[in-house]
């Protein structure tokens, strides 16, 4: 962290603006404080003023778990810089700390010499007593002395300038969180307009919460204005990203604006059915509200439902589409293989947290990959595609129906709790520029006697795609084994093989028709680093600093998980060794290790936490010699 | 791309006309090839034209189905077809869409599904095929098997409390419930028409005969010597009278149950139920499926039709509501929503 102290001009009240390059800030509470709420706030602020941008919202299973328990924290951490930033940052610079619980939970991710902002007030007897806590920490000077501390009187502080609005107490405590986001805006220089406007808009309805929150942000601001605690605050100026037109998105977001997009622009109807589960939930709800784009949504029964309803949307001539998570994908399994089967195209979103069984709900976590390639009974494999990032997410979507629909089968898209509830700037694309689905369907016949051959396929060994209501080519098709081209039931040997023979080499053929890897860094060299999906800003980040520090590092990430790009193998054997970073325990390393015979090694981790660039590094470091 | 047809005069269908190439492998005698007669039967008579017709099915005998209708047809997994027919309808909601299953696949592995499909109303025809008995994988019992009944998985009996189909559907709600049975060809037909005219989800259960695993086991529904005690057919209107000389009747008795009578003496017809398929309210369906063998005639008929906004017709609703309110989708609008910020 570089800083550069500018000259303080009389309006601030005597109090010195230094400059950084980036900031890292955690807002931590109970789950009912409202931090998501204030990291997103701030998370806007900061792209509208021109940073770049990385937040990892970080909240419990409990919805409203008991108050000040321990487990019921929830955290929201952001990272603001002025150039271009992949990871949302290893430690924290400034912490807010509502309660003794958050505290606790949160203090040993805190950079020495880091500001500690605490509401003081919880920190009473009952409050210590919830995060078991046997004596007061904000007494204890050994670790007090570590950090640049803040005690403030929130709770009063914010009672006291909500006073006269005829709000009870617990009405004016829920505004606190915006006292500690004024605070927090005044010490990094944050223009409050739009969080301004977030809040007569979110509360339109309600003219005296309206007035109550921009009292809480506006004593916020104040109290680090005027208060002698507050000798410095800073200054974060814009990063120089690419130009253009930007918004702020998360990967369920982008998923979802990528699906209504794609139904507007293919003239198609996309059929989602999905069944509520964390964390892929929000494209569900994101997708109802874009009907008017030619969006159909259905919430199943179950997961199983889900995806026989996408069989069925797919057979009947939409685009289908199905989201879930690690529990559901399971349940999913033998419907997928009903699609894999009856050669239809339709995309299953996986947004990965941690397992096995419940596993972690809402953590992040990359262990679905294997899943993905061998979860469904016989010989089944399906195209999988993972996005990088959540903007990623938005293009990624798209390309998985491509596949889908170009090779008439079933594409998995595996996301993951850290992109689809991170936020990234994105730059907003041009619409001339997005991909049109070119979709086919068969009108008439394609047997040389006038009938309809099911499963007579293209060069690409896709078959035809046939819309119900197409008259002279009325079919059935189902999951028994097919006769070739007709697609009449079949159980033959000499059948069976070659149609799971076709069914593979479609697969593998894909290779073909998707973009060759590259590298970033030397094209040989000592040390190979791959990663896959959400861990890209963080593996970016760390091979940058290794190469900054000299080393013979490379690094390719991985987005077409099966099959793999063509010249995969070719980029493996040109390092003397091989990496392979993943929070799960080696299943990547394990698919490169089977199909190249390359001596790959993992760094694995199960956390629930996305990876360090700190840790990273020095793994790199350490494997390089 | 699909093609818009040119406006012909629509050609007469007949039963041929659905039949398809692939040869029917069921076993000798057994009730499906009935119930598959009938529906090529009713189909033509419908006025749509075949490449609208959908079957899907789940997997069992009767799952096979699909195969021998030539329509659009999918044949799917175990106990899902109403949930994969959910999708079609969704996709698609031109397409007449029929969903066959069986005992188990319906209210066994699918019961989840059957009973969502029932409540949202879709617009689907749904026959069970109730047989009492898992046939394809020979021969365990099923969901509607009588306690006591042996099988392959019973050799001492079974244990479990069977499930009435038709109380189930009434219990989801159904806005038509029917039931008949294979061998009676008319009355399957009118059946049959019916369900196809329904609009919403139409549930009928047709008693069938496996007559390898479970034969006769709906004998005295079939059989001439007991078939006139022991059903009972329901028609609109009408009141309850069965028996060889019609000289029974069913009547309304206290405490919310039904008793049998003998009519002539003070019982006149007048003091009997009579049958209101159309009462919004499923109580009297409900009382009209707990009536089983051997204390009630069993009743054949439309238990209930009901009329009530069909799922995928309030889906379509909402996509209009949603484009008149917001206009067309607009992807430059949907892009640029939020807060945004230029970088120069």
């Amino acid at each position: 962290m570089s800083t550069a102290t500018l000259d303080a001009p009389a309006s601030t009240n005597g109090k010195k603006l230094e400059n950084l390059e980036t900031v890292v800030i955690r807002f931590c509470g109970d789950s009912g404080d409202g931090m998501q709420s204030v990291g997103t706030q701030m998370t806007n602020a900061s792209a509208i003023f021109g940073n770049d941008v990385r937040t990892f919202p970080d909240f419990p299973a409990e919805i409203r778990a008991p108050a000040g328990s321990l487990f019921g924290v929830s955290g929201y951490q952001l990272c603001f810089s002025n150039h271009d930033i992949f990871t949302p940052g290893d430690a924290v610079d400034t912490l807010v700390a509502m309660n003794p619980a958050a505290l606790k939970t949160n203090i040993e991710d805190l950079k020495r010499g880091g500001t500690l902002i605490v509401n003081e007030e919880e920190f009473n007897k009952s409050g210590l007593q919830k995060a078991l806590y046997e004596a007061n920490p904000l007494d204890n000077e050994t670790l007090m002395a570590k950090f640049r501390v803040h005690k403030v009187p929130m709770t009063r502080l914010n009672r006291a300038a909500v006073e006269g609005l005829g709000l009870s107490l617990k009405g004016a405590d829920m505004c606190r969180n915006f006292f500690a986001l004024g605070l927090v805006y005044w010490l990094y220089d944050r223009d409050a307009k739009p969080t301004e406007e977030f809040i007569r808009s979110k509360f339109a309805k309600k003219p005296d919460v309206v007035e109550a929150n921009l009292r809480s942000l506006r004593a916020g601001m104040n109290y680090g204005f005027s208060t002698e605690s507050f000798t410095v605050h800073y200054h974060v100026p814009p990063a120089r990203l690419p130009t253009g037109k930007y918004r702020k998105i998360t990967g369920n977001e982008a998923v979802a604006m990528g699906l209504a997009t794609m139904a507007k622009l293919s003239g198609k109807t996309v059929v989602f059915s999905g069944y509520p589960i964390t964390p892929a939930s929000d494209i569900l709800h994101d997708l109802s509200m874009f009907k008017h784009f030619g969006v159909k949504t259905f919430q199943a029964e179950d997961e199983i439902a889900a995806m026989s309803s996408c069989v069925g949307a797919a057979f009947a001539g939409e685009l289908a589409v199905t989201a879930s998570s690690g529990p559901g994908i399971c349940l999913k399994g033998e419907a997928m293989g009903l699609g894999m089967m009856t050669e239809l195209p339709m995309v299953i979103i996986d947004v990965q947290r941690g397992g096995p069984s419940t596993g972690l709900p809402t953590k992040t976590e990359q262990s679905d990959l294997l899943l993905a390639m061998y979860g469904r009974n016989g010989e089944s494999p399906l195209p999988i595609v993972a996005a990088s990032g959540p903007g990623d997410c938005f293009s990624m979507i798209q390309e998985a129906f491509r596949i889908a629909t170009e090779f008439m089968c079933p594409v998995i898209f595996l996301s993951d709790g850290y992109i689809a509830n991170g936020a990234e700037p994105w730059r907003i694309p041009n619409v001339e520029d997005l991909p049109r689905l070119k979709i086919e369907h068969l009108a008439a016949p394609n047997g040389e006697n006038g009938e309809y051959l099911a499963y007579k396929r293209n060069e690409k060994l896709a078959r035809p795609w046939v819309k119900p209501g197409t008259k002279g080519l009325e079919h059935r098709i189902g999951g028994l084994e097919k006769k070739d081209v007709t697609g009449n039931i079949d159980y033959s040997p000499k059948n069976h093989q070659h149609m799971t023979n076709t069914r593979a080499q479609k697969v593998a053929n894909i290779a073909n028709f998707i973009p060759e890897q590259t590298v970033d860094g030397p094209a040989t060299g000592k040390v190979l680093v791959i990663s896959w999906g959400g861990t890209y800003g963080a593996v970016r980040t760390a091979v940058l600093q290794s190469q900054a520090a000299g080393k013979s590092v490379a690094h390719t990430h991985l987005k077409y998980m099966n099959p793999f790009p063509r010249n995969l193998e070719a980029i493996l054997k040109s390092y003397e060794k091989v990496l392979v970073p993943e929070l799960n325990c080696g299943q990547l390393r394990l698919l490169l290790r089977n199909q190249f015979l390359v001596d790959a090694k993992g760094y694995n981790k199960v956390e629930g936490k996305p990876f360090l660039v700190n840790e990273l590094v020095n793994v790199i470091n350490e494997f390089h010699g | 791309m699909s093609v818009d047809l040119p406006t012909l005069p629509t050609p007469i269908l007949q039963s041929k006309d659905f039949a398809s190439d692939q040869e029917v492998r069921w076993c000798p005698r057994c009730g499906d090839y009935s119930i598959l007669a009938q529906m090529k039967k009713v189909l033509p008579t419908l006025g749509i034209p075949k490449e609208k017709f959908c079957f899907v099915s789940g997997i069992g005998c009767s799952s096979r189905f699909p195969y021998y209708v030539n329509t659009y047809g999918l044949h799917g997994i175990h106990g899902r077809a109403p949930a994969i027919a959910t999708g079609v309808k969704l996709a698609n909601p031109e397409l007449q869409v029929w969903v066959i299953t069986g005992d188990g696949d319906a209210l066994s592995i699918g019961g989840n599904h059957f009973l969502h499909a029932i409540r949202r109303n879709i617009d689907m025809k749904v026959i069970l095929f109730n047989n009492q008995i898992y046939g394809l994988t020979k021969g365990q019992y099923s969901p509607t098997s009588p306690v006591g009944q042996k099988s392959k998985s019973t050799p001492y009996g079974s244990i479990d409390h069977p499930l009435t189909p038709l109380s189930v559907a009434i219990g989801a709600e159904a806005t038509f419930v029917a039931r008949s049975v294979d061998v009676d060809i008319k009355h399957l037909t009118m059946v049959l028409e019916r369900a196809a005219h329904h609009k919403g989800t139409a549930f009928v259960e047709v008693y069938q005969d496996c007559n390898v695993f479970n034969p006769g086991a709906f004998s005295y529904a079939t059989e001439k010597e007991t078939r006139s005690d022991s059903i009972v057919y329901l028609e609109h209107g009408k009141p309850l009278i069965f028996g060889k000389n019609r000289e029974k009747g069913i009547r309304v008795a206290e405490g919310n149950r039904v008793e049998i009578v003998q009519l002539g003496g003070d019982i006149k017809e007048d003091d009997l139920l009579f049958h209101d398929e159309r009462t919004p309210e499923p109580s009297l369906a409900f009382l009209l499926s707990r009536m089983r063998q051997p204390e009630f005639p069993e009743p054949m008929g439309i238990f209930r039709a009901v009329e009530r906004s069909t799922y995928d017709e309030s889906v379509t609703k909402q996509v209009e509501a949603a484009r008149a309110k917001h206009g067309e989708g607009d992807v430059e609008k949907l892009l640029n929503s939020g807060d945004t910020w230029f970088v120069n």
